[in-house]
C-alpha cells in the first residue's frame, strides 16, 4: 500500500514533495518581498531628504538635481523598488551613520554575537521547557502541574528588559557571580584574536582558560535571562499539545495494554507532539532573536540587537532598516522552517 | 424479564479507577478579571490615589529609598515613585486601547471579507495576512516608530500594524464555517445580503471569540509597547510611562534599584492580569482547552 | 458451555454503577450485574446504552469525570476495586485485553506496527528480542495477516481498516489474556470485512479458551456469534438470554429490537417501532 513501494509510486510522490516545495518556495519569497518592501517603504518615509544628506543644505538647484537623479529618486517608484533590490542583492545597505561603515560589514561583525545568545538560549529553554511541559502532564492538576503553569505564565509576562536589568543587579552587582556587561572582560576584549565570532569557540580556542570562564561568565546571565522567555512559550504549547493528545484512542489502547503513566508519555504522546515541538522551537528561536533587542541592549551585547538600538537612539536610518531587514529575514525563514520541518516529520506525509 | 440477579449483600465500595484527573478548575478567569479591573480603576482614579503630583520635581529629594513618606522612593528627579506607578497605568491602557480600537475592525473587516467573498480576493488577503503574521512585531513597530518619530499615536499605529492578522485569520475561519450554516441561509432567503449580511449578521458572530484573542494579545502587546517605552520610542517624558521609567531607572539600577524595580513590576502586573484574563476567557469559551 | 476447561476464573460485576460526581450524581449506568467465564457474551443496547463505559470499566479505564461504585467487582481472584494503577497495568494487556473500534485512532500514528503489536510482550514478558519478534510474527499470522515482516515497518495509516483492525487484535491476544473485551471491533468496517473479522474473533477465543465480551448494536451480528446476550437500555441492563433464544425474546425492548433487523422478509412491510412509553411504563411497574 505505500507509495514509494512502486516505480510509479514513487514518481508521483516525488511529485507531490517537488509540488509543495515549489508553494513553500513561492510563499517564501512572497513573504521576503513583503518584508522587502516594508523596509523600502521606510527608507522613503524617512523625514529626513537623503537628497540634502548627501548634496548638503548649502547645495545648487543644479546640483541637488544631479544628486536626486544620481540617487534614483527621480525615477518612478517600481523602479526604485527594483534599484533597492538590486543593491541589496550586491550586499549593498548604505553606509551607517554613526560607524561610517558599510552597514552590511556591521552587521556581519554583530551577527555572530547575537546567534550565540540566541543558540544558547534555546538550548537551555529548549530543554528545561520541555521538561517542566512532561512534569505538568504528569498527572495533570498536581501541584506539579501547577507550578509549571505558574511559571510559564510568569515567564509569559515578564518584560524582558526588567529582567534583565534586576539579574544584572543580583547576580554581577550583588553577587559578583556574572561578568558585567559586554562578552568579555576588557583585558581579554582585546587579546582574543576572533575567529569565528563565537566568543565560546574563539576563547576555547585561544588556549587560555582563564579567557574561556571569562566569556562563559559573561555568557550565563543574558542567556538565562532569554531562556526563561524561551522556556515559557514552549512549555506553554507543548502542555496544551500534550494534553490534547492525552485524550485520544490510541493512549486508551497503550493503557489498556498495560502500559505505565511514564511509558504512554514518553513512548506514545511524546512522538505524536515532535512536530509541534520542532514548530514551537522554531518559533520559539525567532522570538529569541526579537528578544535579544532588549536583552542585549541592557547587557551591552554587541549584537544586532544593540546595533539596532544604538542606531536608534541616532535616527540612523540605513542601520535600523539593516538591522530589521536582517532579524526580519531569520524570523521568515525559521518561520518558514518550521512549516517544512512538520510537514516532512509526520509520518502520515511519507 | 429474564435477568439473572445473582443476590448478594450490597457492599457499596467507592473506587476511582481513573488515572489522570485534568487540573481542578482554577477560575484564572475570576483572577483574572480582578486583576484587570485594579489596573483600570487605578488609572481612572489615578488622582485620588496617587500621594503626590507625578510632574513635580524635587532636585533635593532624588534617589530617596522607600520610606513612610514615599512607599517606593524617589526617582532621579525627586518625583514620589508612587504616584508616577499609579498614573503610569493611564499611558498605557490608553496605548492598548488605541492599538486594540486600530487592530480589532481592521481585522475583521478583511478576515470577514475574505471569507465572505472569497475567491481571488480571499486569497490575496490572506496572503498578505500571512505575510505581515511572519514578520517580527517589535522589530517592526520599532522601525516604524523610528522613522515617523516616537509618541503614542505612532507608538500605537506601529503596534496594531503587527498585530491584526490574528483576527483576520480567525475571522475568516469563523465566516467559513458560518457561510455554510442555516442561520445564514435563512436570512439570505429574506434577501439580506451583501454588507448588510456581513455586517448585521456574521460581524457579531465573530465577535465573542475576538474579544477572547484581544484579551490573549493584550499581554504582549502590553510587553511590546512597554519594550517601546524603554527604548525611548513611545509616550516621551515627562510623562510617567513604565516602559520609560525604567530606562531612566536603569541608569542607577546598581545603587538605587527601586527606581527601575517599581515600574517594572507594574509592567508584570499588567501583563499578567491580561494574560490571566485572556486564558480564563478562552477556558470559558472552549473547555476543550482548559487545564 | 466447556465444563471443563482450563479456565474457570470469572469476570464478576455485581451491581456495578457508574455515576458522574457531583452535587446531584448523575448514573450512567445503574447497578449492572454480570458475569463471564469462559464463554461468548454479548453486551448490546443503542448509542447511549452504557455499554461502552462498562467495558471500559472493567479495564479500569473510565474516562476523567466518571467513577464508579460496585459490591463486586472481581476478576479471578482480583478485587478489581482497590487495585492501584501498577496493579492494573500488570492486569491489562496480560489477563484482559481490549479491542477497540477504529484502528485508524485507535493506533499510534507515529509508531511502526511491528514495534505496537510488540509492545504488550515487552510490558509483560521478559524474552529476548529474537523471541519477541518470532511471537510477533506467529501472531499477525494467527490474524490472517500475511507478509509480517513487512507489515512490521508500515505505519498504521498505511493499512486498511481490515488490516487494522486484525492488528489490534494481535495486540490484544498476544499475551494470551483470558478475557478480551472487544468494542463494537466491526462499526468502523465495511460489511464483508466485518464477517471476517468476527469470525476471526470467535475462532482464536475459542482456540485459546478465552472469554470474550462483544460490544455491538448489532443484534444479528452477536447472535451468530455468541452464546450469551445481555441487553442494556439507557444504563440499566433489561435483559438477559442465551443467543439462540433471540428470535423468542419475551422482554418487549429485546423482541423489538429483534424484529425491526431489515431482512427480506420485511421487505415492502413497515418496520416496528419501539414503543418507549410501554417500556418505560414496564420498568416503573417492575420497580414498584
Amino acid at each position: 500500500m505505500t507509495d514509494s513501494s512502486t516505480p510509479a509510486g514513487f514518481v508521483r510522490q516525488g511529485w507531490r514533495w517537488s509540488g509543495r516545495l515549489l508553494t513553500g518556495v513561492i510563499s517564501l519569497a512572497l513573504t521576503l518581498l513583503g518584508l522587502l518592501a516594508f523596509t523600502f517603504t521606510l527608507s522613503h518615509l524617512a523625514p529626513i531628504d537623503p537628497t540634502l544628506q548627501v548634496a548638503g543644505d548649502h547645495a545648487s538647484e543644479a546640483t541637488y538635481a544631479q544628486v536626486r537623479r544620481d540617487l534614483g529618486l527621480d525615477q518612478s517608484v517600481p523602479v526604485q523598488f527594483a534599484r533597492y533590490l538590486d543593491h541589496l542583492a550586491h550586499g549593498d545597505m548604505g553606509i551607517s551613520r554613526i560607524t561610517a561603515q558599510p552597514v552590511a560589514s556591521d552587521l556581519m561583525r554583530t551577527f555572530p554575537a547575537t546567534v550565540e545568545l540566541a543558540t544558547c538560549a534555546i538550548l537551555l529553554g529548549g530543554s528545561l521547557g520541555i521538561l517542566l511541559a512532561l512534569l505538568a502532564v504528569w498527572k495533570p492538576g498536581s501541584w506539579l502541574d501547577n507550578v509549571a503553569r505558574m511559571v510559564s505564565l510568569l515567564g509569559y509576562s515578564v518584560p524582558i528588559f526588567w529582567l534583565s536589568l534586576l539579574g544584572l543587579l543580583l547576580f554581577y552587582a550583588v553577587l559578583h557571580w556574572a561578568g558585567g556587561p559586554g562578552r568579555l572582560d576588557d583585558l581579554y576584549m582585546y587579546t582574543m584574536t576572533p575567529r569565528t565570532g563565537f566568543v565560546l569557540i574563539d576563547t576555547w580556542l585561544s588556549g587560555d582558560r582563564d579567557m574561556f570562564y571569562n566569556a562563559i561568565s559573561h555568557l550565563w546571565l543574558p542567556v538565562t535571562v532569554l531562556a526563561m522567555l524561551s522556556m515559557a512559550g514552549i512549555t506553554r504549547l507543548l502542555r496544551a499539545s500534550m494534553l490534547g493528545e492525552m485524550n485520544k484512542e490510541y493512549v486508551i489502547l497503550a493503557r489498556s495494554k498495560g502500559a505505565g503513566r511514564a511509558r504512554v508519555l514518553l513512548c506514545h504522546v511524546f512522538p505524536n507532539v515532535l512536530g509541534t515541538l520542532i514548530t514551537v522551537l522554531s518559533l520559539s528561536y525567532a522570538s529569541l532573536l526579537e528578544g535579544a533587542v532588549l536583552t542585549e541592549t541592557v547587557f551591552a551585547w554587541p549584537g544586532v540587537g544593540r546595533y539596532l538600538t544604538t542606531a536608534l537612539f541616532a535616527a540612523d536610518t540605513p542601520a535600523i532598516l539593516g538591522a530589521t531587514l536582517l532579524i526580519g529575514t531569520c524570523f521568515v525563514l525559521l518561520n518558514a522552517l518550521a512549516d517544512a520541518l512538520t510537514y516532512l516529520l509526520d509520518p502520515r506525509t511519507r | 424479564m429474564t435477568q439473572q440477579m445473582i443476590p448478594e449483600q450490597p457492599a457499596q465500595v467507592e473506587v476511582e479507577t481513573n488515572v489522570w484527573k485534568p487540573a481542578r478548575r482554577i477560575t484564572t478567569l475570576s483572577v483574572g478579571l480582578v486583576l484587570v479591573a485594579i489596573l483600570v480603576l487605578t488609572a481612572l482614579l489615578a488622582p485620588l490615589l496617587a500621594p503626590f503630583d507625578p510632574n513635580i520635581q524635587h532636585i533635593e529629594l532624588r534617589l530617596l529609598p522607600p520610606s513612610h513618606q514615599h512607599w517606593l522612593g524617589t526617582d532621579g528627579f525627586g518625583r514620589d515613585l508612587l504616584s508616577r506607578v499609579i498614573y503610569g497605568a493611564r499611558p498605557t491602557l490608553l496605548l492598548v486601547s488605541l492599538i486594540l480600537v486600530l487592530t480589532i475592525p481592521v481585522g475583521l473587516l478583511i478576515g470577514i471579507s475574505a471569507g465572505y467573498i472569497g475567491g481571488w480576493f480571499e486569497r490575496i488577503l490572506m496572503r498578505l495576512t500571512d505575510i505581515v503574521m511572519s514578520l517580527p512585531s517589535l522589530v517592526m513597530a520599532l522601525a516604524l516608530v523610528a522613522i515617523l518619530g516616537p509618541g503614542l499615536m505612532n507608538g500605537a499605529l506601529a503596534l496594531a500594524f503587527t498585530s491584526w492578522p490574528p483576527f483576520a485569520r480567525q475571522a475568516r475561519a469563523e465566516t467559513l464555517a458560518l457561510r455554510r450554516s442555516d442561520y445564514l441561509a435563512a436570512a439570505r432567503m429574506q434577501g439580506i445580503g451583501g454588507l448588510r449580511l456581513m455586517f448585521g449578521h456574521i460581524l457579531p458572530l465573530c465577535l465573542p471569540s475576538a474579544v477572547v484573542r484581544a484579551a490573549l494579545s493584550l499581554g504582549g502587546i502590553i510587553l511590546a509597547s512597554a519594550g517601546l517605552g524603554f527604548l525611548g520610542m513611545g509616550i516621551q517624558p515627562p510623562t510617567a510611562e513604565w516602559g520609560s521609567m525604567v530606562a531612566e531607572g536603569s541608569k542607577v539600577i546598581f545603587d538605587q534599584w527601586w527606581v527601575a524595580a517599581a515600574p517594572g513590576g507594574a509592567i508584570l502586573f499588567a501583563s499578567l492580569a491580561f494574560n490571566l484574563l485572556g486564558d480564563g476567557l478562552r477556558d470559558k469559551m472552549d473547555p476543550r482547552h482548559g487545564n | 458451555m466447556a465444563t471443563d476447561s482450563l479456565n474457570t476464573d470469572k469476570l464478576v460485576a455485581k451491581d456495578l454503577t457508574i455515576y458522574l460526581p457531583g452535587e446531584r450524581p448523575l448514573e450512567l449506568v445503574k447497578s449492572l450485574s454480570l458475569c463471564v467465564g469462559q464463554e461468548r457474551v454479548a453486551l448490546v443496547g443503542e448509542s447511549g446504552s452504557g455499554k461502552s463505559l462498562t467495558a471500559r470499566a472493567l479495564m479500569g479505564l473510565l474516562p476523567h469525570p466518571c467513577q464508579l461504585r460496585a459490591s463486586q467487582l472481581t476478576l479471578g481472584d482480583h478485587d478489581l476495586t482497590t487495585l492501584k494503577e501498577r496493579e492494573w497495568n500488570k492486569l491489562r494487556g496480560n489477563r484482559v485485553s481490549m479491542v477497540m473500534q477504529d484502528p485508524k485512532h485507535a493506533l499510534n500514528p507515529t509508531q511502526k506496527i511491528g514495534k505496537q503489536v510488540e509492545e504488550p510482550l515487552r510490558l509483560h514478558t521478559r524474552l529476548g528480542r529474537k523471541e519477541r519478534q518470532e511471537k510477533v510474527a506467529d501472531m499477525l499470522n494467527a490474524v490472517g495477516l500475511p507478509n509480517p515482516a513487512f507489515l512490521q515497518q508500515q505505519y498504521p495509516h498505511q493499512l486498511s481498516g481490515g488490516m487494522g483492525q486484525r492488528v489490534m487484535l494481535a495486540i490484544a491476544l498476544i499475551n494470551d489474556p483470558q478475557w478480551l473485551i472487544a468494542d463494537e471491533p466491526t462499526s468502523a468496517l465495511d460489511f464483508d470485512m466485518r464477517e471476517q473479522v468476527l469470525g476471526l474473533i470467535e475462532r482464536l477465543v475459542e482456540q485459546r479458551n478465552m472469554g470474550l465480551i462483544l460490544i455491538s448494536h448489532d443484534l444479528q451480528q452477536v447472535a451468530h456469534y455468541c452464546e450469551r446476550v445481555l441487553v442494556m437500555y439507557k444504563g440499566e441492563l433489561l435483559d438477559e438470554l442465551p443467543a439462540d433464544q433471540l428470535a423468542h425474546a419475551t422482554h418487549p425492548y429485546t423482541h423489538t429490537l429483534w424484529s425491526c433487523r431489515p431482512s427480506k422478509f420485511t421487505h415492502g412491510e413497515r418496520l416496528p417501532v419501539l414503543d418507549r412509553a410501554l417500556l418505560a411504563s414496564l420498568k416503573t411497574g417492575a420497580e414498584s
